[in-house]
Parts: structure tokens; C-alpha cells; sequence
């Protein structure tokens, strides 16, 4: 965070000094883009917290179950998918899980779906990437997450 | 539906759920309570980290050549390229939609597709700061060996993204 806020800082102070006009349009542009996806974001934001409020961590470990069986890592898949958690959260969460004797392969499964994968992001993927690549990407990475789980399961 | 009408819709669909939360909050519902500090918390990371990276995308978009990123992680720029886009990945910081306008940008100044999906990949699963969370709470031993089992599987993801999509499917707005 310091490093991005710093980096920005420098930037901005760089461009300033070689040339002004651009150094306005650029945050100009920078900001009006973001301000596009921002009613997208707070939408999304709220859909998530909705989610993850509904979602206790016993309710999780609860689903994703103490065995490392297919249903339990096709949950964890799903979950871990369509949840939006940020790091700060999701580690924690993994470590209760563990603790509450989830299987290596299902952990390995929530916590890549939840990094590579992200349903509830989608709308805001399409708009940059285009829907094709967007969903090209997810579907791939969904299969991708079961194949780490499954490789995580073998040699853990 | 028009532009405008669009964002009413949302905003609609926003304040009908906020409003539900917070009356679930007055009667008590323990969910509305955690929603609400998972919500502060989404509204902040992003609010710190959003603007910052869109202004960055917005200066680079006039100051970074085309000629520097084409040649850099451009189409011919093989493995080498590969490996500077995992470093720059790694360096980041912040939730995976803010890797997706930077990904658009460099795209659009002339990065190969598998360079994308690879910046993509390794932003949502290398990130150093992300990696030293990891390690703290589910060891190294599961850190590693998830780093190491991770990093040739987005790189297939990103081959073969590149070989079903041709440039033009990839619509940048």
C-alpha cells in the first residue's frame, strides 16, 4: 500500500515536472475511468459482504466437510469461486478450516478458487477483458484450481 | 437499457440492500452485523487502492512507449518476457479487479495475450505480500508447494487463452 501511494506520489511529481498538460489528462483519464466502474463496484462490494455475512466460518467448514471426498471439494470449489475474500481475511479463515480438520486438497481447492477465480467480479472482468476472454479465463481457472487441489492433496 | 437508467438501477438495487441489512441489524440478525464489517472493509481497500492504480494507468497510459512494451513483453519477448511480467505481478498489491484495467492497458500497448493472462495469473496467486500472509498462517511447506504447483498452471491457462483468442475478441473499453 505505502509502496503503490509512494510510487503514485513519484509519478505524478515526474510527469508534473515534464510536462503539466499531460500529467492532468492522465489523472483526468485515470480517475474518469474509474469513476465508470465505480456504481459496478459498489453494487458488487455490497453483493459480497451480503454473501460473506451470510456465510459464517462454521457454516463453511460445516460445507466443505471433515472429509476430502468429491463433494466436499466441489463445494469448496464453488465457494471459493463466487466469494469475494481479501487475503487479510481468507488466511485466517483457511487456518480455522484446517483446524476444524478440513483436508489439504479441499483447503488448496477454497483458497486458489478464491484467488484465480472471481464470479461475483465477472461484470467488472468483461468491461476490461471483453466477455469471451473473461469467461475463457474463469472456467480455465476453476479447472485449474481442482487440478492444484488435487496435486496438493498428493504430495502434502 | 440506456447508460444513465443503468446506473439508476444499481443504485436502486444497492439501497435495497443496504436498507434490508440495516434493518436485519436493528432486529438483531448477527449476518448483518459481520456484513457490515466486511463491507467497510471492501469499501476502504478499495477506495486506497482503486484511484491510486487508475491514476497510475492514466499517466502510463501518456508517458509508457508502446515501443518499450512490445519489446519488453510483446509477442516476440519468450520466456524472457514471461519472466519480467510474473516480477511485476509479484510487486503488486491489491484486490484482482485492479489487476484488470493495468492488464487492459498493457494489452492495448502491445503485450502478447499470454503475457496478460500470465500478469493475471501471477497477480492472483504470487503476490509477495499476499505469500508472506500465506506463510504466517498455513506454513511455508503449504505456501511453497502451492507457489510451485501454481506457477505452470497458469501459464498453460495463459497459452492456451492465447491460442482461442484472437486479438480482436479482446475488446478493451
Amino acid at each position: 500500500m505505502i509502496f503503490l501511494l509512494s510510487l503514485t506520489i513519484i509519478s505524478v511529481l515526474f510527469s508534473y515536472m515534464f510536462d503539466r498538460k499531460k500529467t492532468y489528462q492522465g489523472i483526468l483519464k485515470g480517475l474518469k475511468m474509474f469513476w465508470g466502474i465505480f456504481p459496478d463496484l459498489v453494487l458488487i462490494l455490497v453483493v459480497a459482504s451480503l454473501i460473506l455475512g451470510l456465510l459464517s466460518r462454521e457454516m463453511i467448514a460445516q460445507y466443505v466437510g471433515q472429509d476430502s471426498g468429491v463433494w466436499a471439494t466441489i463445494m469448496a470449489a464453488i465457494i471459493g469461486s463466487v466469494a469475494l475474500i481479501p487475503g487479510f481475511i481468507a488466511f485466517p479463515l483457511a487456518a480455522f478450516l484446517k483446524e476444524a480438520g478440513v483436508s489439504i486438497n479441499v483447503l488448496a481447492v477454497f483458497i486458489t478458487t478464491l484467488m484465480m477465480v472471481g464470479i461475483i467480479t465477472f461484470p467488472i472482468e468483461v468491461k476490461f477483458l471483453g466477455f469471451k476472454a473473461a469467461l475463457l479465463r474463469n472456467v480455465l481457472s476453476f479447472v485449474g484450481a481442482l487440478v492444484i487441489g488435487l496435486l496438493m492433496g498428493v504430495f502434502l | 437499457m440506456r447508460p444513465k437508467s443503468k446506473v439508476i438501477f444499481k443504485l436502486i438495487v444497492i439501497l435495497i440492500i443496504v436498507l434490508s441489512v440495516m434493518i436485519a441489524k436493528i432486529t438483531g440478525q448477527t449476518f448483518a452485523i459481520s456484513a457490515e464489517i466486511y463491507f467497510k472493509n471492501f469499501i476502504l481497500e478499495m477506495i486506497l487502492f482503486l484511484p491510486l492504480i487508475f491514476i497510475l494507468i492514466g499517466l502510463l497510459d501518456f508517458w509508457l512507449p508502446d515501443s518499450l512494451v512490445e519489446s519488453h513483453i510483446g509477442k516476440d519477448s519468450g520466456i524472457k518476457g514471461s519472466l519480467w511480467i510474473i516480477c511485476l505481478a509479484m510487486l503488486a498489491a491489491g484486490p484482482l479487479y485492479g489487476a484488470f484495467p493495468v492488464a487492459a492497458m498493457l494489452w492495448k500497448k502491445g503485450s502478447s495475450i499470454r503475457n496478460i493472462f500470465i500478469y493475471i495469473g501471477a497477480f492472483s496467486t504470487l503476490k509477495i505480500p499476499m505469500l508472506t500472509f500465506e506463510t504466517s498462517f498455513l506454513g511455508w511447506k503449504f505456501t511453497l508447494l502451492r507457489t510451485a504447483i501454481t506457477l505452470p498452471v497458469f501459464i498453460v491457462i495463459a497459452f492456451i487463452l492465447e491460442y482461442f483468442l484472437e486479438k480482436n475478441d479482446f475488446s478493451v473499453n
